[in-house]
């Protein structure tokens, strides 16, 4: 008896790695798969299979990738942070800045990263602190970081020399890339890199089953010995510094410090994260799925541009995508509950 | 001799003006388990926090394994060595079975988990328990619930727990569980563990606990050994009053048919429940927990969706919307007092008057004075004890708040009160109020369903009785026919229907 029983373990857990990991890549094969028949069917078509398109996609998708790492920590733990992107815009400002009033690169960037650190831990610090739900206290400080990013901004763009941009960050992501052997832009294999270490401290770590812990029963850690509060800032830290990151990706790509830049990108970031299998209410969500959640929404938006849908359709497509995976993700947590 | 390994020592506790604990001494012993008993509100729970450390004693003293027992919070207890298993369980559903046992405890290498030595330890556990076959990747959201109290054992055995207290374990176990815990328990006795066995079921009590110790309006009533007690003297030192004043008697009479089912049937239960409900008649519906009582009272209400059958109520066939149903004029009185009976945050005047607004409103507009007045008028009909109408229903004790859901329905002017359990959680002297007010209820000509899982309330204040099986309504007979016995036979389909 005792066997089968842990066959059926066995068995039950393969399904759920299937389900769980392999169910939005599933999504996102079936997405790539649609409009690349779709593009090969027009009469111009065969822009949309190429390297160029995909090294394209995966520029494009780094900056909401990156954010949405610690977006997926925040979202595991229980909370949300409606401030990632105005957070990210005023980190890119401040980086801006720092590059403009003749900083050294590498000072800009630990102080543009800097900010976002100390934008996370100040919501981590006020929900913990003040025992205010995440929702509202991110819903606060998304205005207050845009604020500050405009007083930083002087109400404008902070636009460096391009003398005083260096080349790196230029490269960074750009979509030519500079040297053939690296294939995609180095900002999408940074993104990678940081993608796979989050992946294996959200399972190998203490920190990343408290994480867990914590959105999946709150109550159940603190009796268990876990100091939920100190658990909360981390993740939020962790995410500030994932938004810092996110900001230097959005620089380089406009090459200009815009303070406004970010007001309306914590939607997306989100959704990447709840594409990819993540549960508002918690306890859920995977790093593989985030980043998978970034491509499908990029996919589609090129896809579209490909197919030449305008961009209200490709809104649409995107708004329905995000309801039919949270649909099938309920559906799926129903079954799986019987 | 086995020794004292837990000693409380006349411990008191108030909450503001009301006495919890007065002066309570017991102690539980290695390689024993001590059954806790007494009716809700007799201080069981606050006996709970003072153990867990989730509030501390005004009084007294508490000794564990020779030293000072002083926990500062759960987690302290947990450490000292002190293990609530809760009623409702203490689990995060998304993390696995090895996750869970070892919350808070990993073990650990520079922050990195040790995924084989924990497995290591929690095998051990399990095997404690000779329960190897629990996979150990599994998400607890998916175990039953009978496995999920598995893990949270399993954790108490892995903190090195000298004291375990169940809170109420066997609640939501079916009967074969039941057994598989009790074997449980008694390979955690055998390995010196000192045992704290809440519950109020008796046979259970007498199955597995070696003394009990009665509580009652927050003092010791009564303690010994079970071997030398019989049942009637373990009721009578939890009720501490005679069973007929428990049971006011209202005489009524039985009049014409005023509700009735041809086999109606929800989704998974009821299946092909058929039945007549007569005005001036108290029908019981008995059955384990998970028999199907529950979704019968949401399907006759249309709250839970009807695959198949007739509802008739006094000749008529309403709609199957709870609109409809109330209109036509049935009460339910849910068994979930916090989430679904009762809006918690709102108060006694809005509670009592949301299923039946038309008297105080003219074109949409509420008369407010007269809607209080009404309520007031119906608060000292039924003794509620608040500070005023407009008080919140969460700041009210559970008997209040019962009263405040079943003043509802008698207010919507219901002819057939569908009330689902309720006596669970309120103290005697209440429960004793609400029978009388049912019998004063059928005495008017009005009909009364009432589901209990309490056998001696069902025989004692029923006219007749139905019994529950697998969502099969089994058997309706008179109260007088039926014994706590031939129920449970009959609840658990040995009776030779099945």
């Amino acid at each position: 008896m005792g066997e089968t029983a842990a066959k059926l373990g066995l068995a039950r857990r393969g399904g759920d790695f299937l389900r769980n990991v392999l169910g939005p890549f599933l999504a996102l094969v079936v997405v790539v798969g649609i409009f690349w028949i779709a593009d090969s069917m027009q009469a111009d078509g065969g822009r949309f299979a190429t390297l160029r398109n995909a090294q394209n996609i995966l520029v494009q998708s780094a900056t909401v990738g990156v954010a949405a790492l610690g977006m997926t920590l925040i979202i595991i733990s229980g909370g949300i942070d409606l401030s990632a992107g105005t957070a990210m815009a005023l980190s890119a400002t401040a980086l801006a800045w720092f590059l403009r009033e003749q900083y050294s690169p590498a000072v800009s960037v630990a102080a543009g990263i800097a900010v976002g650190c100390l934008c996370g831990c100040a919501n981590g610090m006020l929900i913990s602190l003040l025992r205010i739900v995440p929702f509202i206290v991110t819903l606060g400080t998304m205005t207050i970081y845009l604020g500050l990013a405009k007083i930083v901004g002087d109400n404008t763009m902070v636009r460096p020399l391009p003398a005083q941009v260096p080349l790196w960050m230029k490269q960074l992501l750009s979509p030519r890339v500079e040297y053939e052997w690296m294939v995609f832009a180095p900002g999408v294999w940074l993104l990678l890199v940081m993608a796979l270490v989050t992946a294996a401290v959200l399972r190998y770590t203490v920190f990343g089953r408290h994480v867990f812990a914590v959105g999946s029963n709150e109550a159940t850690a603190r009796l268990c010995g876990i100091n939920v509060p100190l658990v909360r800032i981390t993740v939020y830290t962790i995410s500030g510094f994932f938004i810092g990151v996110a900001g230097l990706y959005q620089f380089t790509r406009l090459t200009v410090g815009d303070p406004t830049s970010g007001t309306g990108k914590e939607l997306p970031i989100i959704a990447a994260v709840v594409i990819g299998g993540g549960s508002l209410s918690g306890g859920r969500g995977s790093i593989l799925g985030t980043l998978t959640g970034a491509l499908i929404m990029q996919v589609i938006s090129s896809g579209c541009t490909s197919l030449r849908l305008p961009n209200p359709i490709q809104e649409i497509i995107i708004g329905c995508i995000i309801i039919a995976a949270v649909t099938i993700d309920q559906f799926r947590q129903r079954r799986q509950a019987v | 001799m086995p020794t004292a390994l837990l000693r409380m020592s006349q411990v008191s506790k108030s909450f503001g003006a009301t006495r919890a604990l007065a002066d309570v001494s017991l102690e539980a012993r290695g390689g024993e388990v001590l059954a806790l008993i007494g009716e809700n509100g007799a201080g069981k729970s606050t006996l709970m926090k003072i153990l867990s450390g989730a509030v501390s004693p005004d009084r007294g003293e508490m000794v564990l394994a020779g030293g000072p027992f002083s926990p500062r919070g759960p987690h302290a207890a947990r450490l000292a060595g002190v293990a609530m298993i809760y009623q409702e369980l203490n689990l995060a559903p998304d993390l696995s079975v090895v996750e869970n046992v070892m919350l808070g405890q990993e073990s650990r290498r520079c922050g990195v988990v040790r995924r084989a030595d924990e497995r290591q330890r929690v095998r051990e556990a399990l095997k404690q328990l000779d329960r190897t076959d629990l996979p150990l990747d599994v998400p607890v959201g998916q175990l039953s619930v009978a496995d999920q109290q598995v893990v949270e054992i399993a954790r108490a055995l892995v903190t090195d727990a000298k004291v375990i207290v169940f809170d109420e374990p066997t609640s939501s176990l079916t009967r074969h569980d039941v057994q598989n815990l009790f074997r449980a328990i008694v390979r955690l006795k055998q390995s010196g563990i000192a045992i704290i066995y809440i519950s109020h079921f008796l046979e259970e009590i007498r199955q597995i606990a070696d003394r009990f110790v009665v509580l009652r309006d927050g003092s010791v009533a009564g303690s010994g050994p079970l071997a030398g007690a019989t049942e009637a003297d373990i009721v009578s030192l939890m009720v501490g009053r005679k069973v007929d004043e428990l049971f006011p008697s209202v005489p009524h009479a039985r009049g014409e048919v005023l509700l009735s089912l041809e086999g109606l049937s929800g989704r998974r239960a009821p299946r092909g429940a058929t039945l007549e409900l007569h005005r001036g008649e108290i029908l019981g519906l008995s059955g384990l927990v998970g028999a199907g009582r529950t979704e019968l009272l949401r399907c006759l209400m249309a709250l839970d969706p009807v695959r198949d059958g007739r509802v008739r109520i006094a000749g008529l066939e309403p709609r199957r919307t709870p609109h409809a149903r109330i209109r036509a004029g049935l009460g339910l009185v849910s068994e979930d007092r916090k989430t679904e009976g009762l809006a918690q945050r709102e108060s006694i005047v809005d509670n009592m008057t949301y299923s039946r607004l038309q008297p105080y409103s003219r074109l949409g507009w509420l008369n407010l004075g007269r809607r209080r007045a009404a309520v007031e008028d119906w608060m000292r009909k039924l003794n509620v004890k608040a500070r005023s109408s407009e008080q919140l229903v969460e700041h009210l004790s559970g008997g209040n708040q019962q009263k405040v859901a079943i003043a509802r329905v008698m207010h919507q002017d219901a002819d057939v009160l569908l009330l689902d359990e309720p006596t669970r959680g309120i103290d005697v002297g209440t429960k004793a109020e609400i029978y009388r007010l049912m019998a004063e209820l059928v005495a008017q000509g009005k009909a009364v369903i009432f589901v209990s899982s309490y056998f001696t309330e069902l025989l004692a204040v029923c006219d007749r009785v139905g019994v529950m099986s697998r969502g099969e309504l089994r058997e309706i007979r008179p109260a007088s026919e039926w014994t706590s016995e031939s129920i449970l036979s009959c609840a658990l389909g040995v009776d030779g229907r099945t």
